[in-house]
């Protein structure tokens, strides 16, 4: 596996005695989009500075793209872009000047053709001149991302990038995610959204109380855990289960008036759509109608809710889980 | 050596000097102005002729001294805590410079705005005294190290200080007294002996009695312990900072 970040054993007690990342092993892949999810306090932004180098690790260590971060900070950090949960800026600078000096500060000679191709591409660039402190918050988080990018990074961090933010800066951002990644360029954000980590992510990582509790493709993820399930809205209430359908497992709904039908689907879909039309028929056979049907793809939020019904899933860190899933609902 | 992370930050603080250029600059000069005014003409026309100058020509390395020492440290002192106040300092942790390299570009611009604002303040008193200036490669490297030894120091005070009271009341209680004291406008040799003793004790002597030798050929101690002792603070400020920058006090939790 070619990964580009690798990070062992990482342990941070901060002076206050508290001990917020507790050993964690975590490789991102090259090229990737990986959301980091967990409940505010889990970790998230205090692993991200420790990769940038904005707070000091108590134990364990991390490379980027083979760089000690602390030996080779210069060859590592010049990889990297941050987009910092705040949102801080140099209130009476212009948007260009503050562009142009994070591109120096990474070292990079000027190139005023691709910082003004990179705002316009934020939508930053009729806003060119103007102060920072003149600028909506939106506007701000959009020059943070700039800042982040002026010195064409191979790696980009966004911590929380789309908490309180509008419903349009959210699109251009995922958007502009996705242009990163066919360009090649790693994206690993944090959220404690499970819609904004299923929506973006191609692996996904959990980390609740500093621990990594789960780290999986999220089509995998959806796979294992996932599936869909298929509701029957019945003409007349039945009070049980005919023993003639025990093989589908199926639950019956309040009243009796509904039958929920769970089966796997992707490698396994066909067998789960032929399952259906056998299930249909013994339906038929066992005398009952249905009024209506549909079916439900399980989202991330569902498969949490089973992380935490069915701990074995997720192994010795079940409690972790149902934490974790609890505080991201 | 990241020179272009050097170029941006030096030039960012010296932009931000630009912006507050009028109170930066005016502000000092008009104080000097009033020095003299007040001690050069009005007093110091009562006042005997002080090691072979007139008193208004005597206070002038003093008054330089002051406006150095002091401006370095609000400079210096400003330009490394606001950005730790306002956190935009992120970016310059997270970003592939070296502490050298971000002393360098902070302190050498502090340091340079307090030599700019030295001259201007000579060039004015030429306004008012006579001036001589018996050795001007020592008065420019007195100048220039003290210049960057108190940036440093500034540098340091910055990145200590977690609030705004902090950061004013350090220069206000100690540096601007120690100038006071520092023999600024007297020469040590006018005080009582006891009094000339403490005074030893007071870095500041050194560095106005060797900035005033390079004007008028004699101070308050040799030359060699000036320099001794600017090269001294120099060395111990160096170490502060590189230790404060090594073990990211009160900027890497
Ligand atoms: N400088 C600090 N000193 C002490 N505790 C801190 C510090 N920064 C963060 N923490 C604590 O560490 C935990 C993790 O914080 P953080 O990494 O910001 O979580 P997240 O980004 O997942 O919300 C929180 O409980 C927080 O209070
Ligand atoms: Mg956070």
């Amino acid at each position: 596996m070619d990964s580009i970040i690798s990070i062992s054993a990482l342990s941070k007690t901060y002076a206050s005695g508290f001990t917020a990342l507790k050993g964690v092993d975590l490789d991102i892949r090259r090229g990737e989009i990986f959301a980091l999810l967990g409940p505010n306090g889990a970790g998230k932004t205090t692993l991200i500075s420790v990769v940038c180098g904005l707070v000091n690790a108590t134990a364990g260590s991390v490379r980027v793209d083979g760089n000690d971060i602390v030996r080779d900070y210069r060859a590592a950090r010049a990889q990297i872009g941050l987009v910092p949960q705040e949102l801080t800026t140099e209130a009476f600078e212009t948007v260009w000047n503050t562009v142009c000096f994070s591109r120096g500060l990474f070292g990079k000679p000027p190139d005023p053709a691709y910082l003004e191709r990179l705002l316009k591409a934020l939508s930053l660039w009729s806003r060119k001149d103007s102060r920072m402190l003149t600028l909506s918050g939106g506007m701000k988080r959009r020059v943070l991302i700039a800042k982040a990018l002026s010195h064409e990074p191979k790696v980009l961090f966004l911590d929380e990038p789309t908490a309180g933010v509008d419903v349009e800066l959210r699109r251009d951002m995922w958007q502009l995610v996705r242009r990163l990644r066919d360009e090649g360029v790693t994206v690993i954000l944090t959220t404690h959204y499970i819609e904004e980590a299923e929506e973006m992510a191609d692996r996904i990582g959990v980390i609740a109380k500093g621990e990594l509790i789960l780290v999986e493709d999220k089509a995998v993820l959806m796979d294992k855990l996932g599936g869909k399930q298929l509701t029957l809205q019945l003409v007349v209430p039945i009070t049980e289960i005919p023993p003639a359908l025990d093989r589908y497992g199926l639950t019956l709904g309040k009243g009796g008036s509904t039958l929920v039908y769970r089966y796997e689907t992707g490698r396994n879909g066909e067998s789960g759509d032929s399952a259906i039309a056998g299930l249909l028929q013994d339906l038929a056979g066992a005398g009952i109608a249905c009024a209506d049907l549909h079916t439900t793809q399980r989202s991330l939020e569902d498969i949490f809710v089973s992380l935490v019904n069915e701990p074995a899933l997720a192994g010795e860190n079940g409690s972790e889980a149902r934490a974790a899933a609890e505080g991201a609902r | 050596m990241n020179w272009h992370a050097v170029r941006a930050i030096y030039l960012f603080e010296m932009a931000r000097t630009k912006r507050t250029l009028l109170q930066s600059v005016l502000a000092p000069v008009i104080t000097t102005t009033l020095y003299f005014v007040v001690f050069g003409s009005a007093i110091g026309a009562r006042i005997p002729e002080v090691e072979g100058v007139s008193y208004g020509a005597f206070i002038v390395p003093g008054l330089i001294m002051l406006n150095l020492l002091t401006q370095s440290v609000s400079n210096a002192s400003f330009g490394i805590f606001f950005p730790k106040f306002s956190r935009t300092i992120y970016e310059i942790l997270s970003a592939p410079v070296s502490h050298f390299e971000i002393v360098l570009s902070f302190v050498g611009a502090a340091a340079t705005k307090a030599v700019i604002l030295s001259v201007i303040i000579l060039a004015t008193a030429t306004l008012f005294v006579p001036l001589r200036i018996e050795h001007p490669v020592w008065m420019i490297g007195f100048l220039l190290l003290t210049a960057v030894s108190f940036s440093l120091l500034g540098f340091i005070l910055g990145i200590w200080a977690d609030n705004f009271e902090k950061l004013q009341l350090v220069p206000l209680l100690i540096i601007t007294p120690l100038t006071f004291l520092g023999g600024s406008f007297y020469s040590i040799d006018m005080l009582p002996a006891a009094w000339r003793t403490v005074s030893l004790f007071n870095p500041v002597v050194y560095l106005v009695s060797g900035f005033r030798w390079s004007f008028y050929g004699s101070g308050d101690v040799p030359v060699g312990v000036s320099l001794a002792m600017t090269l001294l603070f120099l060395t111990v400020f160096v170490a502060l900072a590189t230790w404060m920058l090594r073990t990211g006090y009160r900027l890497k939790p």
